[in-house]
């Protein structure tokens, strides 16, 4: 009878097509923007066009007499509102107080003054304009090395170094090993500014029921359970009175892995009005007023031998921080630290950190958040080390690699490299492009005066983030499976999926464990009144650390529902497997549907068993994971113009299992595209005054479809003993293998010159002009 | 994202829009410049007159050997002309480098042409054609040449009450080849630099050489040494580079971003070198 | 003022003040809330929506100018419950990830193929010019194009 329950096919590591695309295909999908309530006022906020003012006085009284506006609120009315927090720690930390509207003072442009709440939205945007504020303007600074300078303004009066923190970590004995050394390369390299342009841009509805003290939360979210903690604590809420949805959300990309000022500014207004409110952040308030990410100067120094064994690396960081801590700000940075090794064996390193405030909106987690600052770091410097031992850049990687045979690989910065197999990727990578061809055919080129490179970059990335002793909040994941007493699954993830579409892969690790069809499993997420409390999505967490409290919430289930079939089929000698339990002795079997039934019916249960089907399991990791790679590029450059056309792309990522390779596929060529983004076109430019010159799409270029070569991506499996799947994760690889890969590409091409290094992002006329003055 | 209120009005007849212009309301074509500028509340007309509704404004036609291209046809349509393609290719080549399809497919060239924007496409090859534009107000009808036209950025021989009625270019005669070479803006898709080029050979040798310049400077130009310096030529690659070297000569080069002045000035003579080139090859 | 669109099919009449532009028209008058705004310039495209069989962004137009019209909006595309070839095929080839871009992007890709039935990778990919993903790096999307006019061929 239940045959239509019962499933040969397994899915794991197959091209499945996504369960969550009807809706968003159709246009029937629900974000933020598009929830309607009755009675929803629209809420536009007033910010700074300054950098760094005291305000004088702010006079509402027009604002509030305007058509259809029912309040005006300002710094005054909220200063009550618990300040943004800031969830990351480090010692000796200067944690300014961050309110969620400015009071006497603006930090940066953008910064939130006032609150315009009317019953329309043009209203709202209408009366905005009548908000009058009296700005006292003040000297601002937006460079971080400037801002360090002697004299520079002091962002925060009481901390006039403009200094957060320092940080140092250090490894092994680094000035042994650079007395040891042959010969020291140093570079200084920046890690510009970018925005993360989700498309999304930022929005929330909030909804107070006074009469029930309840207090609804939509907001575009990758962590709704964090953002209900944390906006209760800032709004004085009971917790569980407050109920965070995360509809569908159009892209985070880190930028929202946070809590924000408007968050809980939404929240305020809705219980002072007892209405619905609606704020939908403008794409021009997104560049202003989102998290920015990277933000990094960087001074290497690397210590090698004549054969090109590395010996040490010092790294020297200065980290711009913007006027503020947001949720995870100062600790991005110590991310590059940890991973600033590489994939290379050396054990003696030594950092330093130093958080520099600026008149600038705050830098974040943005895809790769400190890895890809580390990667560009080290790749760039073995890429240095090889033009000045002239040896060939493959052959100076795979002599320093961490060998296959050396995991679990502790390193200099305190990890533990899970499994590794680096020559692997590399050497794939090198066969598809063909590689040795290729440089024959950089010789001819170069003899005919073209400019043709080869770059090569090989990553390391930790992911999974993490142990909860590594992170701010609690590195687990949680998981709840519900089999229903008709046998259909209904999986609850605390991870909070954005487009990554774990709605599929935890469809295909429940059906493939349950022995049912994907069509018989139903994955929610992103409610926190429906869903245990969970972590989020952000690090390339969700699969390796959500999947795997999925995975052991369904070997609980299993062992019940063998108990179940034992009971029914009275047997104590059974298997469950295809979505049935048999019994070994007579061959006859219970439906995982006739099962379900029994358990809910329960007019019998096996002994010491409860009634129903339901298992909730928090997942601890025991370890990061440690996803690694090797990308190529060919670049072909027009000496004329100075333009870099990427010839060819080749991506070989090992990522551990796969469970949707069409998936994981996505993952790559998406991280790639914001990796060559930021290699190549995009950087947020501020001017000497703090102003956002780079404030639209019309002035900061993101790549579009023309602008992308075609991707050849392959990969290499080595699984991650740290989770019963071996998955290790994908989501930010593309963008942490990506950026140096194509500056090292660029710089070989370049090289006949005598360039050693570009900084980001390649611009035509930075290379035009290394052309026209190296002729 | 919002704009501020304002009056609208959809005539039927280009008479009633130009008295509409006349009592001080600003007109909207396609929308493409204006309704951003609108949205960021950079600009706040009072009383906007669509022309876009206008049917006797939307037309590509042949006359006296001249083409006439009605103000609101649209980037797509003159992309796509049958007629501009065989006739005057560097009008419809130049159309499909402005923007994307969406954008082509409702800006139209009076639009673009009267908001004279510094880095917009259609005056390179507007100069380049020696075009001419008709504008019409209430009580005027005037012809003006599109040299004279561009007054600065965003500044032309426009009086408040008149608009663009069309754009005049002529049928190119045998022998002649075209072409536009832009370098495009990573991040808006405007020409940091964009070159229209016209070649004409007869005999073997070149007898007509026109270079129109847009990007470069505050106002799009016709670079008429670099234009004599190849006349009379054979057309070596020596003799193109030596008129290209010549387009951005004494030019007050804008400076941005995305491009300084010199960098600028530079990739004028480049894509006027490859403009002349391509547009040599074409003359077969 | 008065309006009267055709939006996928069906005759609508509203009085809208002029300066709503469509989007906001189709999203919150009409509620369709399919086409997203992604920017305020005209260059994300996710507000794409087809005006008379053209691609437009109707983030960029004023609802006061589609008067008369005939708007199809990503809602439109599907008939009688069956998906079109174009939709079919982003969601055969994962061309979209978080969704947000998808309906904009499904609408340029329809141009596309309605201009160009069996387009080169190029033009594909310049077709889609004034559409922003952040999420696929494209080749997905570009792959489902292709999918689409392989499918449309059959």
């Amino acid at each position: 009878m239940a045959t239509t329950m019962t499933q040969t096919e397994t899915f794991v590591g197959k091209r499945v097509r996504r369960r969550e695309d009807p809706r968003l295909i159709t246009g029937t999908a629900t974000y933020v923007e598009d929830i309607q309530m009755p009675g929803m006022h629209y809420a536009v906020i007033v910010r700074s066009p300054h950098a760094a003012a005291r305000i004088r006085s702010i006079k509402t009284k027009q604002a509030e007499a305007a058509p259809g506006v029912v309040a005006v609120y300002t710094g005054k009315d909220t200063e009550r509102v618990g300040p943004v927090p800031c969830g990351a720690s480090l010692p000796g930390l200067r944690v300014p107080h961050h309110h969620v509207l400015a009071t006497d003072r603006v930090y940066f442009v953008g910064h939130p003054v006032a609150v315009v709440v009317a019953t329309d939205r043009y209203l709202a945007r209408d009366a905005a304009d009548l908000v009058e504020v009296d700005y006292d303007v003040l000297p601002a600074v937006a460079d971080p090395e400037k801002a360090l300078a002697k004299g520079a303004p002091a962002v925060h009066p009481e901390w006039p170094d403009n200094t957060a923190f320092t940080f140092h970590q250090e490894g092994g004995d680094v000035d042994k090993a650079f007395a040891e050394a042959d010969l020291v390369v140093k570079q200084r390299m920046t890690s510009q500014r970018l925005i993360p342009m989700a498309l999304e841009t930022r929005g929330v509805v909030a909804e107070w029921r006074g009469a029930d003290r309840q207090l609804n939360l939509y907001t575009s979210t990758q962590i709704p359970h964090l953002v209900r903690t944390l906006v209760a604590q800032m709004l004085s809420l009971e917790e569980n009175r407050m109920r965070v949805v995360t509809p569908e959300v159009g892209g985070g990309f880190g930028s929202k892995l946070n809590v924000y000022a408007e968050e809980a500014l939404m929240g305020f207004v809705a219980m002072k009005i007892n209405k619905p409110v609606k704020w939908i952040e403008s794409r021009r308030e997104n560049f202003l007023c989102t998290i920015h990410g990277r933000g990094h100067v960087d001074y290497y120094e690397v210590a090698a031998k004549r054969d090109g064994t590395i010996l040490g690396i010092k790294l020297k960081i200065i980290q711009d921080l913007g006027a503020y801590h947001q949720l995870l700000t100062p600790a991005i940075p110590t991310l590059s630290v940890l991973m600033m090794p590489g994939l290379y064996k050396t054990k003696n390193v030594r950092a330093d950190i130093v958080g520099v405030f600026t008149n600038c909106m705050p830098t974040d987690a943005y895809r790769g958040a400190g890895r890809p600052e580390a990667t560009h770091g080290i790749e760039r410097m073995v890429d240095l080390l090889a033009d000045e031992l002239k040896m060939d850049p493959a052959e100076i990687r795979l002599k320093n690699f961490v060998g296959k045979d050396e995991f679990p690989y502790a390193t200099a910065t305190g990890l533990m490299y899970d499994s590794g197999d680096y020559a692997a990727p590399l050497k794939k990578a090198l066969e598809i492009v063909g590689y040795q061809k290729l440089r024959q055919e950089q010789i001819e080129a170069r003899k005919q005066g073209k400019w043709m490179g080869i770059g090569i970059s090989t990553y390391g990335e930790i992911c999974a983030i993490g142990p909860s002793p590594a992170t701010p909040a609690g590195g687990w994941e949680s998981a709840t499976v519900k089999i229903e007493p008709s046998g259909k699954v209904t999986v609850m993830t605390g991870a909070c999926p954005h487009g990554q579409g774990e709605e599929t892969t935890f469809a295909q690790i429940t059906a493939d464990e349950l022995g049912v069809g994907l069509d018989d499993v139903l994955v929610i997420r992103g409610d926190t009144a429906i869903v245990q409390y969970g972590i989020g999505t952000f690090g390339s967490r969700a699969t390796a650390i959500g999947g795997t409290a999925l995975y052991f919430a369904l070997q609980d289930l299993k062992a019940k529902i063998k108990k179940f079939g034992a009971m029914l089929l009275e047997s104590e000698d059974v298997t469950f497997s295809a979505g049935q339990v048999t019994c070994n002795r007579t061959g006859k079997s219970k439906s995982l549907q006739e099962i379900a039934g029994a358990s809910y019916r329960a007019l019998k249960l096996p002994p010491e068993t409860e009634p129903g089907l339901l298992a909730t399991r928090f997942w601890e990791p025991p370890n990061f994971t440690f996803p690694f790679g090797a990308h190529i590029v060919v670049s072909d450059i027009d000496g004329e113009t100075g333009q870099i056309k990427i010839r060819r792309y080749v991506a070989v990522d090992d990522c551990g299992n796969m469970i949707n390779p069409l998936l994981v596929d996505g993952q790559v060529h998406g991280g790639v595209a914001q990796g060559l983004g930021q290699a190549l076109w995009e950087q947020v430019v501020y001017d000497d005054n703090g102003q956002l010159v780079t404030g639209e799409l019309m002035d900061y270029a993101v790549p579009r479809a023309h602008m992308m070569p075609w991707i050849e991506n392959d990969h290499t499996t080595t699984p991650s003993p740290v989770n019963p799947l071996g998955v290790k994760g994908v989501g930010e690889a593309g963008t942490i293998g990506c950026s140096p890969a194509v500056v090292n590409s660029v710089v070989d091409a370049l090289s006949p010159l005598g360039v050693r290094h570009i900084d980001m992002p390649l611009t035509p006329e930075k290379i035009w002009k290394l052309i026209a003055g190296g002729n | 994202m919002i704009p501020q209120k304002f009056e609208y009005t959809a005539p039927k007849t280009l008479d009633e829009a130009l008295l509409l212009l006349a009592a001080g309301a600003k007109p909207l074509a396609g929308g493409m410049s204006l309704i951003p500028m609108m949205k960021l509340r950079l600009a706040a007309p009072e009383h906007l007159v669509d022309l876009g509704k206008l049917k006797d404004l939307n037309y590509i036609r042949e006359t006296d050997g001249t083409l006439h291209i009605g103000a609101t046809t649209t980037h797509a349509e003159i992309e796509s002309s049958p007629i501009l393609r065989k006739k005057c290719p560097l009008l419809a080549e130049t159309a499909a480098a402005i923007g994307d399809v969406q954008v082509r497919n409702m800006g139209t060239i009076g639009g673009s042409v009267a908001h004279a924007d510094p880095a917009a496409d259609y005056p390179a090859a507007l100069q380049a054609l020696e075009a001419k534009l008709a504008l019409k107000g209430a009580k005027s009808d005037r012809i003006v040449a599109a040299a004279d036209f561009f007054v600065d950025a965003f500044t032309t021989a426009l009086q408040p009450n008149e608009i663009i009625r069309e754009v005049i270019v002529p049928v190119e005669a045998a022998g002649t080849g075209t072409s536009y070479q832009k370098m495009f803006h990573p991040a808006s898709g405007f020409a940091i630099v964009g070159i229209a080029a016209r070649v004409r050979k007869k005999a073997g040798n070149i007898a007509l050489v026109r270079i129109g310049v847009t990007g470069l400077s505050n106002r799009p130009y016709r670079a008429a040494t670099a234009e004599k310096a190849l006349e009379g030529k054979l057309g070596s690659a020596t003799e193109i580079q030596n008129a290209a070297a010549l387009v951005a000569k004494g030019v007050d080069a804008n400076s941005d971003l995305h491009a300084s002045a010199e960098y600028r000035r530079h990739l004028a003579v480049v894509h006027a070198a490859r403009a002349l080139m391509t547009a040599l090859a074409r003359t077969a | 003022m008065k309006i009267r669109v055709t939006i996928n099919g069906k005759s609508y009449s509203h009085d809208v003040e002029p300066r709503l532009l469509l989007i906001h028209y189709l999203r919150e008058v009409v509620g369709l809330t399919g086409s997203h705004v992604g920017c305020e310039t005209s260059l994300c495209g996710a507000c794409t929506v087809e005006l008379n069989g053209k691609a437009v962004k109707s983030c960029t137009m004023f609802a006061v100018q589609a008067d008369g019209a005939s708007v199809v909006t990503v809602e439109g595309l599907a008939t009688d419950g069956k998906l079109h070839p174009v939709q079919e095929a982003f969601w055969n080839e994962h061309g979209l990830q978080c969704g947000f871009c998808t309906p904009g992007m499904i609408m340029a890709s329809k141009q596309i193929l309605d201009r160009t039935p069996k387009p080169t990778e190029e033009e594909i990919r310049h077709g889609l010019e004034g559409n922003v993903c952040r999420c696929t790096g494209y080749q997905h999307i570009v792959n489902a194009v292709k999918a689409a006019a392989a499918g449309a061929g059959k």
